[in-house]
């Protein structure tokens, strides 16, 4: 379950698509817009994404959590486009029959997106446009 | 052979190019395509954090480059 969309999403209708039977907790990683970045006043925010390689790379991503970890699903939605500060960017959900492995797994796959997705921000402060660049990829 | 390249963020941004088509020799690999790239664009030549995609997986410098493949270059990512 990997979506990258302009669309915003609901956290709660995730956790209630993943949840199986034998789910015992769900754990979601909910990232939104912040309003200052680096000591900058962050007015909004533009994402872009090279969709494809993005689908692809989240899709290993997350066979591999399911592969570590003992969960039972995982979901991922990335969104693109204009965001104001407190829109949704990123939701990570994993059920799992116990907690510790589904923070762990949400935990992993949160780290790995932001070395390996190809998606970038841009952030609209007073003094101007900045993209943001990450940590290099190894 | 002939091969899509396409620019991502600031890279996309400072080029002011999305994409291109650029013709190589036959078993160039990915650091001579670089080499190509950097004499038709001097800004990636002042890039030092630089990554490649080939049809949408992370290339090494050594990884050959077939005809009809696409080449992606953009700034370490930003997500999440």
């Amino acid at each position: 379950m990997i979506t990258v969309t302009k669309d915003d999403f609901s956290a709660d209708e995730m956790v209630d698509k993943i949840k199986q039977h034998y789910t015992g907790g769900v754990v979601t990683f909910r990232g939104v817009v912040r309003g200052e970045s680096k000591g900058r006043e962050i007015e909004r925010m533009t994402i872009e994404v090279y969709e494809e390689m993005a689908r692809k790379q989240l899709g290993t991503i997350r066979e591999e959590a399911l592969n570590k970890f003992d969960v039972q699903e995982i979901a991922v939605i990335h969104r693109y486009g204009d965001l104001n500060v407190g829109d949704n960017i990123v939701l990570i959900c994993v059920a799992a029959g116990h907690r510790a492995e589904a923070f762990q797994a949400c935990m992993y796959v949160i780290d790995e997106l932001k070395i390996r997705v190809p998606i970038w921000k841009k952030e609209y402060t007073p003094d101007g446009e900045v993209w943001v660049e990450g940590e290099r990829h190894e | 052979v002939n091969i899509r390249i396409r620019y991502f963020a600031s890279i996309r941004e400072i080029l002011r190019i999305d994409e291109e088509e650029i013709e190589i020799k036959d078993g160039a690999t990915v650091m001579d395509l670089i080499s190509e790239l950097k004499q038709r664009h001097e800004f990636l030549s002042t890039k030092n954090q630089l990554l490649i995609a080939v049809n949408g997986s992370f290339a090494q410098p050594s990884t050959v480059i077939k005809s009809g493949e696409e080449v992606a270059l953009f700034p370490p990512v930003s997500g999440g």
